[in-house]
Parts: structure tokens; C-alpha cells; sequence
């Protein structure tokens, strides 16, 4: 298994509180990652790290290494444009531009490169629809207004405004949080699909889709990574009592 | 901090107990039986088999039923998936059971063939393991289950120290008490069977307890010694 992104002693502080400690971890390409944990954990913020969000945060300060292909990304020469081109992320609600469809796919792309002819924008928005399972519901309305989509459809565009500008790894938070149960399965169906060309990191509340959904899991407990490993083994053998005590909801 | 389903992994324990107490009971009176050619006995391990069969039917319901409202995860899986495997092994011995008793049926009219020594032996034998299996599954012993582990070899030598014997000294020399002496050898079979099943059961209790499979794996069992 190639590995995508390798954390090494990471630790990050919000001002005086030291919300990741020494989280050490391997997420390998072309697999579903969860991350679980109790709210407050540091999951959200482990995947914040993936892509620069908390650098937004003020008073946000982090040691360590976070690699990817070889690369620390926490350098203050990463170039966070190319950075968040390369590592995309969904969040819990689906959060379209007020453009029409259309639009939306092709907003990353345009800024990516300039001045890129239609026919090749076209063919972005295709292909980067049917990727997502959308094209058949929405070839005929690309220059409708996404805010009008279903909350799931809105989801899917957000995946495919990622995928627009070629990625490789899909971070997820919570991303079926507000959809209904038939809803979050075509995701799910939707992120087993994906998995062949990214490599994607889903964090999650709920411990049923981690099982459903993921190839490797790590559970996360006041700033630690507590335990890391294969789906399987952790939700039927979980190694550490406190992933075990979590998992079997006696955690508190 | 006692969770709901906390209380229905012990009723489920509690049902588990009663299954096996069923069956033990079943293998102690398809042999008392055959010892004291009490026909009424035998029928009654016969009749009575339908309540262990009932009672297996309630505990799989009741673990299926705990999978879907549940969903477990770890020791509690772990413990529901044993549970249903031990439920269905303990239904098994308890149709062992009732060979023994049909076999008894046999023979109680019959003039005995020699006086019954390795029988009631193995048959101890087959008692201890399976209380012990399903002690260890409830108070999820590890040593207690390979306890269970260790005396299959007992049961398989008195197993072939019977057999012998009835070949040997009686099949081989008067072909005349061939039906009786087949009789006793499937009893044989049969008890030595039941030692397997409680074996299965402490392997599914190492599981449950270790989330390590040793069965098909006797050397994780030595490893782990």
C-alpha cells in the first residue's frame, strides 16, 4: 500500500490548548480513512491540518511533519493554492456557490488556469458529474441555480467541484451529516466508487458508516491518535480499552 | 457506566446457562438410562428435546435481535456472534443426546452385554467439558476453556479403549452379540462426539475473550500457553 500522507510527531495548539498531540499516522492512497472520536477529540481538526484550514484560526501554532508524496506541507513555503488543489475537502453541509451548476464545477478549474476554452470546461462539468453520479439528473439544467439542488445533490456537486480540479486526496467532514438514511448510502455507494483514483479521509460520528464505509480506521481521544489499523480488526478487536470502551458507547 | 444493553447481554448469558444446563441434563439421563435399562428415562430425553429446541430458536431470535438494534461492535460482537455459535452447538449435543436415548431404546430389552465401566467414565467426561466450556463461557475464562481443551485427548482415548474392547472381545468372538455390542460402540461415538462440540465451545470462548481464533490453529493455543 502507497502511503499518502504521513503525519510525524504533529502537534497543534489553539493559543494554550494543545489540540493534537504527537499524532503519528500513515493514510494510504487509494483507501478510506475514518476517523473517529468523541466531539472535541481533534478528529476535525487532524483533517483540517490535511489541507491548511486551521491556518484560518488565529493564534493556531503546529510542530511536527505532515507529508504527502514526500513533501511537509506545514513549511511556510507550501503553496497553499496548489496545496488545497491537491487535497480538496467536503464539509458537513453542503455549501454550493450561489452560481448556477455549471458554474460551480468550473469555478476551481478557472482558477487554476486561465483562459480555458469552453469545449474543455464542458468536458470538465461531465466528467466530473458523472463521477458523481449526477450527470444523467443534471445535463439538461447545468445553468440552474445549484442552491436549488436537494440537500444530497448539493453534497454530490461539492464532491464534483472537487474532482473538477483533479485532486488526489478527498477530505470529508462528516459529510452525511445532514442527509437522510437512503441519501447517505448512495454517498457512501458514491465514496466506494471514488476510492480507485483518491484517496480519501472521512471524519465521522457515526461509528456504523465508519464500519460500512472505510478500509483503515483511527480512533481519536483528547488529541491522541489512540489506535490506527484496518477497519475490521478495530471494530471487532480493537487493541487499546479506550477504543473498545468508545466503540461499545461505555466511553463517559 | 451500565448501558441498556448491558442487561440483555446478561439475559442472554443467563439463557445460554439454561441451554446448557438443558443439555447436560439430557446427557446425563440418555446414560443414567442405559445403565439402569430405564425406558421411560430414555423417552423422556426424547420428549424433551423439543424444549431445547425451542429454547434455541428464542436465544438465535434474541441475538439477531440484539445485532439489529444494537449494531455491536467489539467484545460485545464478539460475545453475540459466540453466543449464537455456542446456542447451535449446545442444540447439537442435546440431538446427540437423544441418539444415545434411541440407541438405550435398543437395548433395554435386551440381556446386557458386559457391565458398563468406560461408558458412565466417558460420559463424565463429556458432562465436565461441556459445564465447564459453558461455565467459562459465562464467567469468560480463558483457563477454564482450555481446561476443555485439554481433556479431549482423555475422551478420545477412552473412546478407543471401548471400541477395542467391543470389537476385540466381543464382535470378534461370537458374532452373535454384534447387535448390541453396535449399539454401545455408536453410544461411544456419540459421547466422544459431544466432547468435540464442548471443545468447539471453548475455542469459541478463547475467541470471544481474546478475539484470537484458535481454532484450526492448535499452535496459538500452545503460543498462548
Amino acid at each position: 500500500m502507497k502511503e499518502k500522507i504521513i503525519t510525524k510527531n504533529l502537534n497543534l495548539w489553539y493559543g494554550a490548548f494543545h489540540a493534537l498531540k504527537n499524532v503519528n499516522s500513515n493514510f494510504s492512497a487509494n483507501r478510506i480513512t475514518a476517523i473517529i472520536g468523541p466531539s472535541g477529540c481533534g478528529k476535525s481538526t487532524l483533517l483540517r491540518v490535511f489541507n491548511r484550514m486551521n491556518d484560518l484560526i488565529e493564534g493556531v501554532r503546529m510542530e511536527g511533519e505532515v507529508l504527502t508524496d514526500g513533501i511537509n506541507i506545514l513549511e511556510a513555503r507550501a503553496d497553499l493554492v496548489v496545496l488545497r488543489k491537491k487535497i480538496g475537502m467536503v464539509f458537513q453541509r453542503p455549501n454550493p456557490f450561489p452560481l448556477s451548476i455549471y458554474e460551480n464545477i468550473v469555478f476551481g478549474a478557472k482558477i487554476h488556469a486561465d483562459n480555458i476554452k469552453k469545449d474543455r470546461l464542458d468536458e470538465i462539468v461531465e466528467t466530473s458529474l458523472k463521477s458523481v453520479l449526477l450527470w444523467d439528473e443534471l445535463k439538461d439544467k447545468l445553468k440552474k441555480p445549484a442552491l436549488r439542488l436537494s440537500l444530497e445533490q448539493k453534497q454530490r456537486l461539492c464532491i464534483a467541484r472537487l474532482i473538477a480540479v483533479t485532486p488526489d486526496v478527498l477530505l470529508m467532514d462528516e459529510p452525511c451529516s445532514t442527509l437522510d438514511p437512503q441519501a447517505t448510502a448512495r454517498v457512501e455507494e458514491l465514496m466506494r466508487e471514488l476510492k480507485s483514483k483518491y484517496t480519501i479521509i472521512i471524519v465521522t460520528h457515526n461509528m456504523q458508516q465508519a464500519a460500512r464505509v472505510s478500509d483503515d480506521t483511527g480512533f481519536m481521544l483528547l488529541g491522541e491518535l489512540i489506535e490506527f489499523g484496518e477497519t475490521d480488526k478495530i471494530f471487532t478487536a480493537p487493541k487499546d480499552k479506550r477504543t473498545e470502551d468508545y466503540i461499545t458507547g461505555r466511553y463517559g | 457506566m451500565e448501558r441498556h444493553v448491558d442487561q440483555e447481554l446478561k439475559e442472554l448469558n443467563k439463557d445460554i446457562l439454561k441451554m446448557g444446563a438443558l443439555t447436560e441434563e439430557a446427557i446425563y439421563k440418555s446414560v443414567e438410562a442405559l445403565k439402569n435399562r430405564d425406558k421411560e428415562m430414555a423417552e423422556s430425553v426424547i420428549d424433551n428435546d423439543a424444549n431445547i429446541d425451542k429454547l434455541e430458536l428464542e436465544v438465535d431470535e434474541k441475538c439477531i435481535d440484539l445485532i439489529a438494534r444494537y449494531q455491536p461492535m467489539a467484545k460485545d460482537l464478539r460475545l453475540i456472534a459466540t453466543g449464537m455459535k455456542i446456542n447451535a452447538e449446545l442444540e447439537r449435543i442435546a440431538d446427540i443426546a437423544v441418539d444415545i436415548a434411541q440407541r438405550t431404546l435398543e437395548l433395554v430389552d435386551k440381556p446386557l452385554l458386559k457391565p458398563l465401566i468406560d461408558i458412565p467414565k466417558l460420559t463424565t467426561v463429556a458432562q465436565n467439558m461441556v459445564k465447564m466450556s459453558i461455565d467459562a463461557f459465562v464467567t469468560g475464562d480463558i483457563a477454564l476453556a482450555k481446561k476443555v481443551l485439554l481433556s479431549d485427548p482423555e475422551a478420545d482415548e477412552l473412546r478407543n479403549v471401548i471400541q477395542k474392547e467391543l470389537i476385540e472381545d466381543y464382535m470378534l468372538k461370537d458374532g452373535l452379540t454384534a447387535p448390541r455390542a453396535v449399539q454401545l460402540l455408536l453410544i461411544a461415538r456419540f459421547l466422544e462426539r459431544i466432547c468435540d462440540h464442548a471443545t468447539n465451545i471453548a475455542e469459541d470462548v478463547i475467541y470471544m475473550v481474546q478475539a484470537e481464533v484458535v481454532r484450526h490453529h492448535p499452535e496459538k493455543l500452545r503460543d498462548s500457553e
